[in-house]
Formats: structure tokens, sequence, C-alpha cells
């Protein structure tokens, strides 16, 4: 069944040239996207089977003019759907027909760097990358690396409370977030957080952080940035079967060792990356894990050898050590290239269930199953030291009935890895994709709780309102 | 007064509903270790934990444990012990400083988000909290977040019942991660220094790439001389390397010398518990959070009207503080300091009239008021969970 979107309300469309008058008293006229052609790049996300043309798109360049245009859009009853660079795997960033999109892609200066607090205030619609590059002279980086850090924003790693390969020794957005000016729905502006740790009170920020623009418009932040380790090494362990491969990761966190990162890629998508990026990739083994070490040349060295040694009880057939920046480099090029490079070949979903590290081999021999009894590819890429899973599914977008087959077999390895104790999303949140299957993760009440919470933020339900819960029995005011 | 004590979270339902029905307020207890911390509450009715005490799970090599909120923090620390492993937040004990005694439970840990010096490198108690089981305020059992590293699934609920004191529900289930225990834990120390110079010195070893797990510094006030500390752990061949980085890092700042690892495991302790402050016990204490290089000043300022010791820990961002004048004027100079520098201040130990007089946690600003007081009412309709304790309104 394709995902639904609500019937548009037809009186905000009927009052579309209102609203745009509205709007346009609120912001400088290149702010405002009109047209039908220019609105065409905002209606819809990394989720690319899924479209809808908003009403209007809005480009503030300012807190205060977000302030305005959610207010405005508050005594309109007018929708709003929060939109950062729009990289969303779970269609988050998808507008609909009577809604507006609220872009923060223009409010991308990096406002302040204190190394001595070890912070950088943002506006949120910088790239993730830019915070690192902004801090990378004094050997600082921002941690939490989603593949996509070279187009998402923080506003919407925030809102889906992002992650990356090196969250295993790092965490993930919410980790690394102090503080946020957020703007509600009225147009009131609140400072949460800051450059202190730990707010009095109930903590909004970490209840912001992944709620997928459904509580307010973040438009700055205070993040964390560290100290780079004095060096780091990617090296590829090849191994025959994903089973191995998955054994191994276990062993290694099971004997205390917490690599930077331990990344997973099976057969398929070694095949389709070695393909595009060349990156050195050994193509006759059945699975591969690029395990990351960093610190001191020694520190490396050891730690390194207590990763072979383990590998090596797991059958590895193949060890290779990165020995330049240009060779670490590509390693992980490869590897951040994937999604793109399957992206080449075939259309795709990208499922993100996170499992217990000991189902790992037992949910991907399941993933593959599932897949091919519906008759379709799969490429296995993922975190695998958090146990968070992207079966990437291939099929052709073009066709109809083999688009329902992906989407039923996504949901069948969804359930699979609630079953086993993980849970629907692990870094890309639940958008329209996963809304429809919370249930399985959830009991109706609790969700009615979280659409309770909800609530307090947004009553009426104006603020990316087709997301996250199931659009039948919802709490309305 | 009565006393109800649920062995599951159905009873723990039916009592809560019963209540809800009554508009009874309900205190809701672990042990009763932090009796003394928040506002005095007088409440007819208390929820204890004290009889759901069991470890649901622990799966070492997936590095997670879940415990029912009874369940005592010696245990739960001994379990993992026993298998190398440890909480990544350090929690702190309040009992050498409230003077109280009894066996802290998780679910209090969980409800105050407890965080000791560890808490810059490994985070605080919440983000090592993976998963809650609570019953709301309507006496239904509900569920957030799981047992899984990484988890986006919905809104996270974990980080407000987390730190939430109780006021929001009665947790039945906390899930935490855990992470090895480092092979090897060292401390650095510098003597001498002065409050800037040691913050200054803190910053340079944060900032250096060698992995700092602590970063403290007791003033010359405190006893035995300034001390500034600098801790590392890991695999002991990695420990010995950095620990000679930092040194030459650190010429600047003295000879940075190698406490005896069980000196520094005392040392680190006594701050993680602020116990170098709990005597005189008529002193009022305060635990006041800001921005590291901001820390200093903040201390001079509150010196300069307001007799008064201290000491840091996070590197400088916070402050624990003992002062003899417990008042309302005392809370005002404190909270006006604290909060022109960027940060907060919380009352940690004070003879009750002033804790009735002055609040606990500085209050939000009326926006944040606003939602607070609409997050309260979603989880806690009827207002019975230890209302007053963290803010009167509450
Ligand atoms: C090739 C590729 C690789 C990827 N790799 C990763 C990965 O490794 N890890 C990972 O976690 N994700 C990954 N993603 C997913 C995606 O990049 C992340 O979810 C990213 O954080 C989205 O950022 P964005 O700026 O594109 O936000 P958008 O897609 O525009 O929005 C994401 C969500 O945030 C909300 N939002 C946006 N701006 C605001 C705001 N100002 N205030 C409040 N809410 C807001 C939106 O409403 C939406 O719900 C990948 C995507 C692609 C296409
Ligand atoms: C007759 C009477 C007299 C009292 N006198 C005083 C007094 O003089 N001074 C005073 O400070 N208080 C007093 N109290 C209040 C009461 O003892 C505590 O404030 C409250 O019940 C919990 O504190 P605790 O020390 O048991 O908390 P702990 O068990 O140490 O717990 C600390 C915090 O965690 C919360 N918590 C513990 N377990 C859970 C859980 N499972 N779910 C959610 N939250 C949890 C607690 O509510 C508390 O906020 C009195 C109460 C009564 C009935």
């Amino acid at each position: 069944m394709p995902i639904a979107f609500p019937i548009p309300d037809a009186a905000v469309l009927g009052r579309r040239g209102e609203i745009l008058t509205g709007l346009g008293q609120l912001v400088a006229p290149e702010a405002l996207i009109v047209s039908e052609d220019e609105r065409r790049a905002f209606e819809t996300d990394a989720l690319t089977a899924y479209r809808r043309m908003p009403l209007a798109v809005v480009l503030p360049s300012t807190t205060s003019e977000v302030s305005a245009v959610l207010k405005f859009c508050a005594q309109n009853q007018v929708k709003v759907v929060p939109r950062g660079a729009g990289t969303s795997l779970a269609g988050g960033a998808i507008p609909q027909e009577d809604a507006i999109v609220l872009g923060v892609s223009k409010m991308n200066r990096i406002l302040d760097v204190n190394f001595g607090n070890r912070t950088a205030r943002v506006q949120a619609g910088v790239t993730n990358l830019a915070v690192s590059q902004a801090v990378a002279h004094e050997g600082f980086f921002y941690a939490p690396d989603p593949s996509s850090q070279l187009a998402c924003t923080i506003a919407g790693n925030i809102g889906m409370n992002s992650g990356g390969a090196h969250c295993l020794k790092y965490g993930v957005t919410t980790n690394n977030i102090l503080g946020v000016t957020l703007v509600l729905l009225d147009g009131t502006i609140v400072e949460i957080g800051g450059e202190h740790l730990d707010s009095p009170g109930y903590d909004l920020l970490g209840l912001i952080v992944g709620s997928e623009g459904q509580l307010g418009v973040v438009t700055e932040a205070v993040v964390r940035i560290r100290r780079a380790a004095e060096g780091a090494k990617p090296v590829l362990f090849g191994f025959d079967t994903s089973e191995e491969a998955g054994a191994c990761v276990a062993a290694i966190m099971g004997a205390g060792i917490v690599p930077v990162a331990i990344e997973f890629m099976d057969k398929q998508t070694i095949e389709i990356v070695e393909g595009f990026a060349k990156a050195g990739y050994p193509l006759d083994v059945g699975a591969l894990l690029i395990i990351e070490v960093e610190g001191s040349d020694r520190e490396m060295e050891a730690m390194l050898a207590r990763i072979v040694g383990i590998a090596r009880k797991h059958n590895v057939r193949h060890i290779k050590e990165s020995h330049s920046a240009a060779e670490a480099a590509a390693i992980w090029k490869g590897r951040k290239s994937a999604f793109g490079a399957t992206g080449r070949v075939a259309d795709y979903i990208c499922m993100d269930g996170t499992v217990p590290l000991g189902q790992l081999s037992n949910v991907l021999r399941r993933t593959g199953e599932i897949v091919a009894s519906y008759g379709l590819r799969v490429a296995n890429v993922f975190h695998a030291g958090d146990g968070n899973m992207h079966p990437l599914i291939l099929y052709d977008v073009n066709d109809p009935a083999e688009q329902a087959k992906a989407e039923a077999a996504g949901e069948d390895i969804l359930k699979y890895c609630v079953e086993v104790g993980g849970c629907l999303t692990g870094e890309h949140g639940v958008g329209i994709e996963k809304r429809d299957l919370m249930r399985f993760q959830f009991e109706e009440r609790d969700l009615w709780q979280q659409m309770r919470v909800r609530a307090v933020f947004d009553p009426a339900w104006l603020l990316n309102p087709a997301k996250v819960f199931p659009l039948d029995n919802r709490l309305t005011a | 007064m009565t006393r109800h004590s649920p062995t599951s979270e159905a009873e723990a339902c039916a009592i809560v509903a019963e209540a809800a029905a009554q508009r009874t307020p309900l205190a809701i207890q672990g042990s009763g270790t932090k009796r003394a911390f928040g506002r005095p509450p007088q409440f007819e009715l208390t929820l204890s934990s004290s009889q759901m005490t069991k470890v649901t799970l622990y799966e070492p090599a997936e590095f997670v444990i879940s415990a029912e909120p009874g369940a005592p923090l010696n245990g739960i620390v001994r379990l993992l012990a026993e298998h190398r492993q440890e909480l990544a937040f350090e929690p702190l004990d309040y009992r050498p400083l409230l003077g109280s005694d009894g066996e802290p439970t998780i679910g209090a840990v969980a409800a105050m988000n407890l965080s000791g010096p560890r808490r810059i490198a490994g985070g605080s108690a919440r983000d090592s909290a993976l998963g809650v089981r609570f019953v709301n305020g309507r006496g239904e059992a509900i569920k957030s977040g799981g047992r899984v590293m990484k988890n986006v699934t919905g809104l996270d609920l974990v980080k407000l019942m987390v730190g939430a004191h109780g006021t929001l529900g009665f947790l039945t289930e906390v899930t935490f991660k855990v992470v090895p225990s480092p092979q090897r834990v060292a401390t650095l120390w510098l003597v001498g220094l002065s409050d800037q110079t040691a913050i200054a010195a803190l910053s340079a070893a944060l900032g250096s790439p060698y992995d700092i797990s602590g970063a403290a510094h007791l003033p010359a006030k405190i006893g035995d001389g300034a001390r500034t500390l600098i801790r590392v752990e890991g695999f002991p061949d990695s420990v010995e390397y950095r620990l000679g980085e930092l040194r030459s890092l650190l010429k600047a700042f003295g000879t940075a010398v190698v406490l005896a690892d069980d000196t520094g495991r005392d040392l680190w302790g006594a701050i993680r518990d602020a116990t170098v402050l709990a005597e005189p016990r008529d002193k009022a204490i305060w635990r006041i959070s800001t921005a590291p290089a901001k820390g200093a000043d903040v201390a001079a300022r509150i010196a300069r009207t307001i007799d008064a010791r201290w000491f840091f820990d996070w590197g400088g961002g916070l402050i624990w503080l003992a002062c003899s004048t417990a008042s309302a004027a005392s809370a005002a100079t404190i909270r006006a300091a604290t909060r022109e520098a960027g940060g907060h201040a919380t009352l940690v130990r004070a003879p009750e009239d002033v804790r009735a007089a002055v609040d606990v946690f500085d209050p939000p600003v009326e926006a944040i008021a606003r939602l607070q007081t609409g997050l309260k009412a979603s989880l806690d309709p009827a207002g019975i969970f230890n209302p007053g304790r963290m803010f009167p309104e509450l």
C-alpha cells in the first residue's frame, strides 16, 4: 500500500493568494518562492518515490523572520513543513499541498567558535561538514558525521537526531548539542540550554532533538566541538560470509574494545561501491568491515593488534591497513558514497532498524531471506558497532508493483528488527516512511502519550503534521 | 501516612489510577537517601519502589542493563564490575553531602540525572539512558526508547523522564548503556595554581587529543593547597603514553605529577560526591553549571559578597560551592552571577526554612515555564506526582 497523505484542506488551498500576500509582507521578495518551477525543487526529499507540491516555500534569513512567519501561519491555520537540505531518507521533509515549506538553508553562518569552552554557536542551516571545516584549523571537529554531511544541515540533524560512522565512540546528535534557539509556533523565541551542561527543569533540549520538525523551528544551535585524535586509521577486514563478519563485530565489542567506527558492507555493496569509488576494496570477499582506530601511532598499533587477534579467530581472509592519508580517505570515500553509488545502479529504499548486537548475523540472514522472497535484491551497508542496520532494497521506481514489493519487504524487515528487541529507526527518523509501522513498536497508549507531549507545542497539528504518527486515531485539540 | 510499595508495574498502575481519581498527591520514593534534596514536600501517600528491585536484563556483550527502579545502585555496580563494565556517567552519591543513609536506587539515579566527573567525556545519566518504562498520571504503563544503542523512533520521552525528579511519572524500569571498565585510570596533578590559571590548564588538556575523562580544580581554601587534577583512562600502554604527552603539554603550568592510582581514585570519589565540602554541616551547598571558561569568574563574583568555599569539576564548568549565609538574598546573588555568565545554580543542601523559601532550581523564563507546565499536565493531568518538588508550580 503506498504511503497515504492527508487530503489537502480545500479552504487553505482556496486562500493561497491571500496567504502569499501575507507572507510577502514578512520576508524579502527573494525569500518567498511561489512559482511552480521553483517550488518543484522542494516537493520531495531523499525519499524520492513520494512528492507533493507545497503552497509556497519561505527561506528566511533571520530568527525574527522565522518568528514572524510562524506566527502568521499559526494565526491563519497554515501548515508548516520545516526543512534543512531535504536529504531525509524517511520523507521527513516532504511537504503537503496545503502547507508551506519553511527552509533554513539561508541561515548558514557560523556565529561564534569558543575553543576554550569547546563549543560553537551556528545558524541551523549550516551544513554539517561546514562546522567541522570551520574548526579544523585548530585540529577540532564536530563529531556526528552522517554520510550526507556535505549537504545536510545541523537543523536536519537535530530534526532527526542523526548519526554517522563515528558515532560509535562520540555519540549521535543529541549527545553533541548543548543548546538551541527554538521558535515556537506562536512566534515565541526560546533559548534552550547554552554553553553550559544540563539545564534545570525538564530536558526540553533532549525532547527537541529527534522531534522531526513537529515541536518548533530551530534557528541556531550550540554544538560541542572536539579535538581530533592525533591520527586515525581505517582498516579493511574481509570475510567469506556476513555471518562471520557479524560475529566478529560482536566479539570485538564484547572484548571491551570500542573503536571509533565499525562499518559493515556485504558483497552486493562492495561491488557497487568499488565500481563507483575505486576505494581499493577486495572483491573476492563476502563481507567487509571498515574498522577505524585512532590515537598515536603506538596506540593505534596496539589497538589494531587486539582487533586483528579477534578477527583471525573469526576467519578473517583479508586485512588491509591504510598507509597514507590518501588511502584512508579512499576507504571512507567508498563508505560515504555507498548510498549514492547504489542510487546509480538502481532505485532503493533504505531501512534503518537497530538491533541488539547479538542479533546482527541473524537479522542479516533474515533480511536476505525476506528480500529474496519478494524477488528483489538487497545491499547491506551499515553502522555495525551499534547494531544500526541499513539494508538498501533495490527496485525500479517506475514499476509500481516492484515499489509495492520493496515497501512490503522493508516493512517485514523492520517488524523483524522490533521482534528481536530492536527498533524501527536508529538515525533516519520516522517521517512518513515508517509512520504507519509505529504500532509494531508502540502500544496505542504509548503513542497517545507522545501525542499529548506533541500537543503541548502544537495543539492544532500545524507543524509537519503528516509525519511520525499514524494518520488515524490521532489526538486532536 | 500511607506507604504503597507495589511489587509490579501493574500494581503501580492501579495505585496511581486510584490516587489520580482521588487527586491525592503521591511522594515518589526510592530509598529516601535524597530526601533533603529538592523542595521539601509533605504528603499523605508515598509510592515507593522498594519492592521492585530486580535486574531484568543484563547482556554484557551488548553493553546493556535494565532494572526495576528499586534495584540498589551498589548491586548494579557490583554486577557490572564482575563483567569489567560500569555506568559511563559515574553516578554521584549525595549521601555524604546530605548526611542520609540507605542505599541509593537506580530509579533515583535516573530520576535525578545524577552524573559525576566523567560527564564531560562519557555524557550524563540521560545520555546513557536507552529506555524507560513508567506509569503516567493516568495510571497507564508507558514505554519509550528501548534496549538498543541508537533509537529515534518517536518522541524521546526518555530524556524527559530522566531528570524529572519523579514529577512526571513513576519509573518502573530503566535501561542504561554500559561501557567496559578502563584497565587503568591515572591522574596527573598540578599544584599551586589560581582558579583562572588552573582552568586554563584544564582547558589545554581538554582541548588536546589525549581523551581526558576528568578535569577538576581544588583551590587552596579546600585544604592541602591548590590542586589541579586531570584524569586519563584506558589500556595501560595508551594511558602511559598520554600521561607523558600531557606532562609536556602542561609544562607552562608547572610540573605535573602522576598520582598513585588509588590516591587518584579516592580523590575523584571526593570530587564526585563533593565530600570535601560536606563539613561543616550548617553550610548551604550550591551546584552551579556554567561555560567552563566562565567558571573562575562566576566563583570570584560570588565571593565578592558572600563568604564561600568552592571547587571546580567538568573543566571549570561545574562549581560546587558552600556558603554560610543561606538566605534568599545570597541565593539571588549566586543566581545573578551565574545567569550573567550563562548557566544555572541548584540549591543542593540548606536548612529546611531556606529550602522552603528559595527555589531549588533556577526559575525558568516565562516561555519555558509555560512549556514545562504543559508537559507536566500532558503526563500528569491531576498533578499528583511529587507536586512542588522541582518548582512550586509543577
Ligand atoms: C546519501 C545519503 C546518506 C545519508 N547518510 C546518513 C547517515 O549516515 N546518518 C544519518 O543519520 N542520516 C543519513 N542520511 C539522512 C539525512 O541526511 C539526515 O536525516 C539529515 O540529518 C537530514 O538533514 P537535512 O538538512 O537534509 O534535513 P531535512 O531532510 O530537510 O529535514 C529532516 C527533518 O528535520 C526537520 N527539520 C529540518 N529543519 C528544521 C528546523 N530548522 N527546525 C526543526 N526541524 C527541522 C524536517 O522537518 C525533517 O523532519 C543520509 C541521506 C542521504 C541522502
Ligand atoms: C511524612 C513525610 C515527611 C517528609 N519530610 C521530608 C523532609 O523533611 N525533607 C524532605 O526533603 N522531604 C521530606 N519528605 C518528602 C519525601 O521523603 C521525599 O521528598 C520524596 O518522597 C522522595 O525522596 P527520596 O529521598 O525517597 O528520594 P530518593 O529515593 O533518594 O529519590 C530521589 C528522587 O528520585 C525520585 N524517584 C525515586 N524513585 C523513582 C521512581 N521509581 N520513579 C520516578 N522518580 C523516582 C524521587 O521522587 C526523588 O525525587 C517527607 C515525606 C513525608 C511523607
